[in-house]
C-alpha cells in the first residue's frame, strides 16, 4: 500500500525464496568471490560475442536461483528484467529461452532495487505467486557501448568506475523461508548538472540522498532503524558526498552504517577498479550474494538497499547534455530465528 | 564543466562542492611518467632507424618508413595481446602521442567491432577514433600550408 508521497509498504512481506549470483574472472579475484554460485573463467562465457556473453551471464544466474528451490521457468508468473546495453536486448534474448512474461526495465545501475520493488509489490498484492527478476551486465560489452574500444589506450581518471561483469537475479514469492521485503521508496530523477561520465559516482549521490530522505519522510523513520544503508555503486566519490548531503538535511547517518556494491565486490589492489565497481550487475551481485548470506547468517536484521542508476547514453554526453540519475531503496529484512 | 546552460543554484552549488572533493590526477606525476616512457618510445625509435640506416641501403629521409612500419606492429601487436591498455594507463599521453597511439587506436577499434563482422564492423569502426585525427590533420595541414604560400607570394 501507499505510504507517504512516493513509497510502498509491502504488508503481507514478500520473501526473496532464491538468489542466484554468477560473475566473470574479474570478480574471481575480488573480495566477496566465496558468495558466487559460479565464477566464469573466461570474459567470453564460451560465447561468441560479448553482448551473448552477458546474455549467458543472466540465463546461467536465472536457472541457479530457480535450481535451488527446485522450480521451473514456468512456475514463475512474471520476469522483471533488464540491463545497460543498446535497447535491453542482452536481457531480452535470454527471456527468449527463460519463455517467463517479461517487463524489460531500464534504470541503468537502479534496475535491480527497480525490479525488487515491482516484483515485492505485485506479489503482496497477490498479482502473483512466484516473480523472477534480476539484471546483469558485462564489463566489456558496456566499455564497448559508453566508452572506448576494450583495448584502446585512454588513461582514466581516478573517479572512473569499473562495470561488473555479473549477473544477480532473485525469486520474490508469497511466503516461506527467507529474507522478507517489507518496503521501498521509488526515486525521481535528480540532475544537478554533473557532465562527466567518467565520474559517476558525483553524478548519483544526489539522486541516492533524495530517495533516502524521502524513505525516512515518508515512514517516519531515524537511519538507525536500519543495520546498513547499501548503495549501489557510489563507488569512494560519490558515497562521501551521500553522507554529506544526508547530514546537510540533518539525517545522520554513520560511516559504519553506509555501504557501497560497488566498493565492497573488488579488493583494493585491484588498481583497474579505480574509484569501485558499477553496472546493473554490481548491486545485484552484492546485495543478492554477500549482503543476503550475511543477513541470513544473522550478522545484521535490517538494511536499506539504495541501487543508483545513470540515465545518460553515450549520444547525449556527445551532446552536452548533464546526467540525469535515479535510485530505487528497497527494506530487506530477516525475521526471526523461526524463519531459517 | 562543459556549456553551462541555465544551471539552477543548487546544481552550482553542488557541483562547486563535488570538485572539491574530487580527487584530481596527478598532473605532474602524469607528465613526468609520459614524458619518460614517450622519450623511451622515441629512443627505440631511434635504435630502430638507425639499425636500418646502417644496416640496409636507406638514408636519413628514407630510413622512416621502415621505422615506423616496425613501431607500428609492435604497436598492433602488444594491442592485440591486450598489453597496450595497460601500458597507457600508466604511461598516459607518453604512449598516445607517438604512432603508437594511433597505430593503437585503429587496431583496438579493428578489434572491438570484429563481431560486427568485417564491412560494417570492422571497416566502418577502424577510423572511429583515428578519424578525427585524420580529419583535423589534414584541415590544418591544408590551411598552415595556405598561409605559408601566400606569405611567400605577397611577404617574400
Amino acid at each position: 500500500m501507499l505510504q507517504g508521497s512516493q513509497s510502498w509498504k509491502f504488508v503481507n512481506e514478500p520473501v526473496i525464496l532464491s538468489t542466484g549470483v554468477v560473475g566473470g574472472p574479474f570478480e574471481a579475484k575480488g573480495n566477496v568471490t566465496k558468495d558466487f554460485d559460479h565464477l566464469f573463467s573466461d570474459v567470453w562465457m564460451a560465447e561468441t560475442t560479448f553482448e551473448k556473453a552477458q546474455t549467458r551471464l543472466f540465463e546461467e544466474a536465472s536457472y541457479t536461483a530457480l535450481s535451488k528451490i527446485n522450480k521451473k521457468p514456468q512456475d514463475m508468473q512474471f520476469l522483471f528484467a533488464g540491463d545497460l546495453i543498446n535497447q535491453i536486448t542482452a536481457t531480452s534474448f535470454a527471456c527468449r529461452t527463460l519463455s517467463i512474461p517479461y517487463f524489460g526495465l531500464f534504470g541503468a545501475c537502479s534496475t535491480s532495487m527497480e525490479g525488487l520493488a515491482l516484483s515485492s509489490f505485485i506479489v503482496d498484492k497477490g498479482g502473483a505467486d512466484y516473480i523472477l527478476t534480476g539484471t546483469a551486465s558485462h564489463n566489456a560489452a558496456t566499455e564497448k557501448q559508453f566508452r572506448y574500444p576494450n583495448e584502446y589506450g585512454a588513461q582514466k581518471p581516478p573517479t572512473a568506475q569499473w562495470t561488473v561483469t555479473g549477473s544477480g537475479t532473485a525469486v520474490i514469492g508469497k511466503s516461506g523461508a527467507g529474507p522478507v521485503v517489507t518496503s521501498a521508496t521509488i526515486g525521481k530523477i535528480m540532475d544537478l548538472g554533473v557532465t562527466d561520465p567518467f565520474n559517476m559516482g558525483a553524478a548519483m549521490a544526489p539522486a541516492a540522498a533524495d530517495t533516502i530522505e524521502a524513505h525516512f519522510t515518508d515512514f517516519d523513520l531515524d537511519p538507525s532503524y536500519y543495520d546498513y544503508i547499501v548503495t549501489g555503486d557510489l563507488g569512494e566519490i560519490g558515497l562521501p558526498l551521500m553522507k554529506d548531503l544526508l547530514q546537510q538535511r540533518g539525517i545522520m547517518v554513520t560511516d559504519a552504517q553506509c555501504l557501497d556494491c560497488g566498493l565492497l565486490i573488488y579488493k583494493s589492489e585491484q588498481e583497474e577498479v579505480q574509484a569501485g565497481g558499477s553496472g546493473t550487475g554490481c548491486s545485484a551481485v552484492v546485495v543478492y550474494g554477500h549482503l543476503l548470506n550475511r543477513l541470513k547468517n544473522q550478522e545484521f536484521t535490517r538494511m536499506l538497499v539504495v541501487a543508483t542508476g545513470a540515465l545518460h547514453s553515450p549520444l547525449s554526453v556527445q551532446q552536452d547534455e548533464t546526467i540525469p540519475c535515479i535510485a530505487h531503496a528497497v527494506s530487506i529484512e530477516m525475521k526471526g530465528v523461526g524463519n531459517l | 564543466m562543459k556549456k553551462n546552460q541555465q544551471q539552477t543554484n543548487e546544481q552550482k552549488i553542488y557541483q562547486d562542492y563535488a570538485a572539491k572533493k574530487e580527487p584530481k590526477p596527478p598532473i605532474l606525476l602524469n607528465c613526468l611518467k609520459a614524458f619518460i616512457i614517450g622519450g623511451l618510445v622515441c629512443t627505440f625509435g631511434q635504435l630502430i632507424q638507425d639499425f636500418f640506416l646502417y644496416n640496409f641501403d636507406f638514408n636519413e629521409q628514407t630510413a622512416g618508413d621502415p621505422t615506423i612500419a616496425v613501431l607500428i606492429l609492435i604497436s598492433v601487436l602488444l594491442t592485440g595481446f591486450g598489453v597496450y591498455d595497460k601500458l597507457a594507463q600508466f604511461a598516459g599521453a607518453g604512449v598516445a602521442v607517438p604512432v603508437t597511439g594511433f597505430a593503437n587506436s585503429m587496431s583496438s577499434a579493428a578489434i572491438e567491432y570484429r563481431t560486427e563482422g568485417y564491412v560494417l564492423g570492422v571497416g566502418g569502426n577502424m577510423f572511429k577514433l583515428a578519424g578525427p585525427v585524420i580529419v583535423y590533420g589534414t584541415t590544418s595541414a591544408f590551411l598552415i600550408a595556405l598561409i605559408k604560400t601566400l606569405w611567400m607570394q605577397w611577404g617574400g
